[in-house]
């Protein structure tokens, strides 16, 4: 059995950064835990550039802005165990885990930072009816085949789902050869940033198609056709508007869901609309000593957020390892009201931790013109500020000072929508 | 001439409008200074970053990711693609090593993304 003040699981940008932060703190023994052959994470095969802007103040591509982090643990003498496969943690805190090296193994941690990332969703989470032929990938998928195996996946190509990783694969596989007949969405808006869709489509004239599915897809053993159909505003789609694309490549960006296996193996209580642990402002689980960090708490778009939540998530592990504390029982709970997806985190602790704490949220739909507002249980206004546009595909972030909060049990995030155009 | 563009230095993609009515080039509608750079060279004569990979011998890694350390002019990116994937390059490789300097004559290199021992 190998004993450490504090264990990462998972090596992306979420668990170097942390692992960084701990290691500024103090913290001397440490090791990551990463199942791949690599530390860096889904960045391996982000090889576009657009990383990096926040936090190092210059425009990098994925594996420089990994590459970045990984120098910085090379720098200590943080262990990082690659190829290690976390199986299961126990709500002691043992975590067990299988190596090419150690074989099956026992970890014990003073504290654990989970930092796994999360995994596309696939066809069968969608149900798109039709043959099941070759040729359908999800979009990251097809992204590692390209980037880091320098295998072409197809040659006239379809995409379902408008968001930044499918903007990024219409590009990547027109530069590559492939003919991209048609980017398909089923919202009436694009859920990619403008600049991607500037960069990525227009610059290529690929048709980006709203309000749009694809309702079958035809093909032997190979994709032949792909049919895409008009949907009417409660998304189902339109009889009679079916449009037929010869092509051999379908590919899926139809979203990523957190990766909580381990987490709920411990026990850890999950927020059901962030689809990650419900966490304090410290980034700490509601098992003690356990933080979590990333994509694996809710889905980020810039790896700039995550590495900042990440190194907060580092500093409190090594609070809690150097000077143990406990959570009070009663913290203040954030609930979600109109308007508002989830909220990270979703407890604040007066008692302990920083005196300001961000806020992530997302919102539910697309808002021009809106007033973000904190309301406590008694109506009091703790925070209001207007915001031109707010989309569901983009994170949003406010900074709460936690004094505001005394007095009160819970705050409702909503926004209020209207009556503030400019 | 006036044009809409939206800025794609940032996520923030601010909606610029690049005008010469007035004589010499104006933008408006940016919200950091980079938005006036990139609004005028848009307008006039625009240029993108390519990201792709190229061949990688001597390691377990068969691609390396690779960027032009600038922009190249928008009408030569298949031209730089075609030029990229004549490209092999021997491992070990760094971040930052030119893999082929000057591409088509735009005075741009074109450097490794990653760091391949
Ligand atoms: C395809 C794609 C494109 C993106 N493009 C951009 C962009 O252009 N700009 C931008 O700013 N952001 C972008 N992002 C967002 C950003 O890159 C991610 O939010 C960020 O990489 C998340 O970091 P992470 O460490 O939480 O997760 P990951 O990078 O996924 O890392 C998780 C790590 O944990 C390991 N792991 C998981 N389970 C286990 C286990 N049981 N045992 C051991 N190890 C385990 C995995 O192997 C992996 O290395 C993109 C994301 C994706 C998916
Ligand atoms: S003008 Fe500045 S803030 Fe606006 S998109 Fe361009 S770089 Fe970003």
């Amino acid at each position: 059995m190998f004993q450490y003040d504090l264990a990462i699981i998972g090596g992306g940008p979420a668990g170097l950064a942390a692992a960084v932060s701990a290691w500024n703190e103090g913290v001397r023994s440490i090791v990551i835990i990463e199942r791949d052959d690599v530390t860096g994470g889904i960045l391996n095969q982000c090889i576009h550039n657009g990383f990096g802007l926040h936090y190092f103040k210059e425009e990098l591509t994925g594996p420089e802005y990994a590459g970045r982090f990984e120098q910085m643990v090379a720098e200590t003498s943080i262990d990082v165990k690659k190829q290690t496969m976390v199986l299961n943690i126990t709500p002691e805190k043992m975590i067990y885990a299988v190596n090419p090296t150690d074989g099956y193994f026992a970890i014990s941690a003073k504290a654990i930072v989970l930092s796994m990332g999360c995994r596309e969703r696939t066809r069968g989470a969608i149900s798109i009816p039709g043959d099941r032929p070759s040729g359908v990938f999800t979009a990251g998928t097809a992204q590692r085949y390209v980037n880091i195996e320098g295998y072409m996946v197809g040659k006239r190509v379809v995409i379902l789902g408008s968001g930044d990783i499918g903007l990024i694969m219409a590009r990547r596989m027109t530069l590559e050869g492939a003919k991209v007949l048609a980017v398909v969405e089923i919202m009436p808006y694009s859920n990619g940033l403008n600049r991607n869709l500037v960069q990525c489509l227009d610059d290529y004239d690929i048709p980006l198609y709203l309000s749009h599915t694809v309702t079958d897809i035809r093909g032997k053993r190979r994709v032949e056709q792909v049919v895409v159909s008009k949907v009417d505003e409660n998304r189902a789609p339109i009889p009679g508007t079916e449009m037929t694309f010869d092509c051999d490549t379908l590919l899926l960006s139809v979203g990523l869901i957190p990766e909580n296996e381990l987490t709920k193996s411990a026990g850890i209580p999950i927020d059901r609309r962030s689809n990650g642990a419900i966490v304090f402002d410290d980034m700490q689980t509601e098992l003690e000593g356990v933080f979590a960090c990333g994509n694996v708490l809710h889905v980020h778009d810039l790896v700039d957020f995550v590495t900042a939540e990440s190194m907060k998530a580092g500093k409190s592990a090594a609070q809690y390892i150097l000077y143990p504390y406990q959570h009070t029982d009663q913290p203040v709970e954030l609930q979600n009201g109109p308007g508002v997806t989830y909220t990270v985190p979703q407890k604040l602790d007066l008692t302990a931790g920083e005196a300001k704490t961000d806020l992530f949220f997302r919102v539910n739909h697309v808002i021009h013109g809106g007033t973000i507002t904190v309301q406590a249980e008694d109506g009091t206004v703790l925070f209001s500020r207007k915001k031109a546009h707010m989309l569901p595909a983009e994170m949003e972030k406010i900074t709460l000072d936690k004094s505001w909060f005394v007095g009160h049990h819970t705050a409702t995030v909503s926004i209020q929508e209207g009556a503030n155009e400019k | 001439m006036t044009k809409e563009l939206i800025c794609i230095c940032c996520p923030q993609g601010c909606r610029l409008t690049v005008s010469d009515e007035s004589g010499e080039l104006t933008v408006t509608g940016y919200t950091c200074k980079r938005g006036i750079e990139y609004g005028k060279t848009e307008a006039t004569a625009p240029t993108r970053v390519i990201t792709t990979t190229v061949a990688v011998t001597g390691s377990s890694w068969c691609r390396l990711p690779v960027k032009t350390a600038g922009g190249v002019p928008k009408s030569k990116i298949f031209d730089c693609m075609d030029a990229i994937n004549q490209v092999t390059v021997q491992a070990p490789v760094h971040t930052g090593d030119v893999v082929l300097s000057n591409i088509l004559e735009t005075g741009v290199d074109v450097v490794a993304a990653r760091t391949i021992e």
